[in-house]
């Protein structure tokens, strides 16, 4: 049994217009992977079509040699994927503690009680405040979401999704929004990220891309270019022509 | 909390007691108006029965967000039902709400299935239509339901067998309040749980929800269960107390009015629709009454007023002052 995300030939047509063709590759168990590509390269469809947000046309999606290929985006959190948002998704009239607490609850299979109170489970209430602790959120803990800073709420999206206990962990464009005085607080962060977690980072900025990602994989018109350590692409000719134009020698 | 009103903060300084108050605010008030308005109690009751109703449908916009004008379905369901039920097989009121609870209950899960698929105007367009095709059966079944003249001939026994509806309305009016009382505890207890925590997660934002594994579809189908369970109460409650129903209880208008007495009050409170409701309909009441040809101006402007000035509500009002005071200071 091979352990990890594990994509097989995955491939996504809308109509005649094809955005993902033949991907192929592995995110072993606690891989940092980043995917990189320019604007339109398919990166966002290639995570929604793991997310289990779109169906592919073809191809398999294994995670931990089991086939997750047909199953919907809810079963698939419950598999153990999970993803941050380009753009922050998160409950903005509800209080980060709240932001943190529902995904568990949701974990525990405990959304669907009516009789007890959302706040009186000991055991969960230490797992909210551990993971507040965790990414410096304990001070914010009672403010609405809506008024937090963008940076403050990226950090409030990467707590929420690791309260899920994730095994993947795809995150899209992690730093987008985020003043460059503040990135340093997210590079932090995912460096911080338990090791048994296998991290895809969908980024463009290249200097996160490097600190953070031990693999990194190229996407071009929905095709992967090439795959390699970051020292590898730096070297590959065609990724330097693509970030930086055809005359680079 | 989604937000700190003046009587969180009260509630919060009086400590564990505090948790009493708002039960202690609505069992004075109950009191106060039974003593002061004597002669209006059935006017009292038909508003704790739309109370009943309008915290039915705060839990389908006001917690799931879920937009529909067609809540009418239930409360009519659950009148026809309870009506026909004390006609044709037991006039003992609590069986009768009972039987109301599960009429409104499977008209929402049926419904329910259908309308959870759609979003926004589509789901507007359905649930209007759905309430439509009812009150047309309702009308068309003259046998049964009597048509366009409505159901009559519904006599309740005494509630518990001790207490006798009678001709002022007392009995009435403390059934409507104490109806009213054990739902708004129950759903005070359900919208505290982590059912109602995914509820509010839901309004805020699906695709989240749907992002951390709920389902979402199903969840927004037992909400809406719920509150057409509650629907149906409140409408088996107005069948049993004026003896009538009558094809209106589908009307378009009355899920209209159960929309704007709910945003009147404050969505998502619990507490807003119930000064929502007495709101709009002592307005309603003393404004017909002064000019019964233009009193929707009143109701318009009111209405107006609240969703520029306080879009929380009414019940937000104090917070607001309290606010606008402590910038001044």
């Amino acid at each position: 049994m091979t352990s990890g995300l594990r994509i097989r030939n995955l491939s996504k047509n809308f109509g005649g217009l094809q955005v993902a063709r033949n991907i192929t590759l592995d995110i072993p168990t606690g891989a940092r992977a980043a995917l990189i590509g320019p604007n339109g390269a398919g990166k966002t469809t290639f995570a929604n079509l793991i997310i289990g947000a779109l169906q592919p046309s073809s191809g398999s999606i294994h995670l931990d040699g089991k086939d997750i290929s047909q199953l919907g985006e809810a079963a698939r959190v419950r598999a153990g994927i999970a993803k941050t948002f380009q753009i922050t998704n998160l409950f903005k009239d509800l209080s980060v503690r709240d932001n943190i607490r529902l995904p568990i609850l949701e974990r525990e299979h405990r959304t669907f009680r009516f009789l007890e109170r959302h706040d009186g489970d000991a055991a969960i209430e230490a797992e909210v405040e551990e993971l507040l602790a965790d990414f410096r959120l304990l001070p914010l803990a009672n403010r609405l979401v809506r008024s937090l800073a963008y940076g403050q709420q990226r950090l409030v999206e990467l707590a929420l999704t690791l309260s899920l206990k994730p095994r993947i962990l795809i995150l899209d464009e992690p730093a987008a929004g985020v003043p460059s005085s503040d990135s340093h607080l997210i590079v932090d962060a995912i460096k911080r990220l338990p090791t048994y977690l296998s991290v895809l980072i969908i980024e463009h900025d290249m200097k996160l891309v490097f600190e953070v990602a031990s693999r990194i994989i190229v996407l071009v018109n929905g095709a992967v270019l090439v795959e390699g350590t970051p020292e590898e692409i730096s070297r590959d000719l065609r990724v330097r022509e693509l970030y930086l134009g055809a005359g680079h020698g | 909390m989604i937000r700190i009103s003046t009587i969180d903060i009260v509630r919060t300084s009086l400590g564990g007691t505090g948790k009493l108050l708002p039960v202690a605010i609505l069992i004075t008030c109950a009191f106060a108006a039974f003593w002061l308005f004597p002669y209006d109690l059935g006017f009292l009751t038909q508003m704790l029965i739309m109370m009943v109703f309008v915290v039915s449908f705060d839990l389908i916009l006001g917690y799931a967000g879920v937009a529909t004008l067609g809540h009418a379905a239930m409360y009519g369901c659950g009148a026809y039902a309870a009506g026909l039920f004390a006609i044709h097989a037991s006039p003992d009121p609590l069986l009768g709400l009972a039987v109301g609870a599960v009429i409104g209950a499977l008209i929402a899960f049926f419904s329910g299935l259908l309308l959870m698929r759609a979003h926004g105007l589509s789901l507007l367009m359905l649930s209007i239509a759905i309430t439509m095709v009812l009150q047309e059966i309702a009308s068309k079944a003259r046998d049964v339901t009597g048509g366009a003249d409505g159901l009559t001939g519904i006599s309740m026994t005494p509630i518990l067998g001790v207490f006798e509806f009678d001709f002022i309305g007392k009995t009435a009016f403390w059934y409507a309040f104490s109806v009213l009382f054990i739902i708004l505890v129950v759903l005070r207890v359900l919208v505290a749980s982590p059912f109602g925590l995914a509820l509010r997660g839901i309004k805020d934002s699906p695709s989240r929800m749907r992002a951390i594994g709920t389902p979402v579809y199903w969840r927004k189908v037992t909400a809406y269960v719920i509150g057409g369970t509650i629907a149906g109460i409140a409408g088996a409650l107005s069948a049993q107390i004026t003896s009538l129903v009558s094809v209106e209880a589908f009307n378009f208008a009355l899920s209209a009015d159960v929309m704007v007495m709910l945003i009147l009050g404050g969505a998502g409170r619990l507490y807003g629709a119930l000064i929502g409701t007495l709101v709009f309909m002592t307005v309603r009441h003393v404004a017909a009454s002064i000019d019964p040809f233009n009193w929707l101006f009143v109701i318009g402007f009111m209405l107006l007023a609240v969703v520029f000035f306080l879009p929380d509500g009414l019940i937000s009002l104090p917070r607001r002052v309290a606010g606008m005071i402590g910038a001044r200071k």
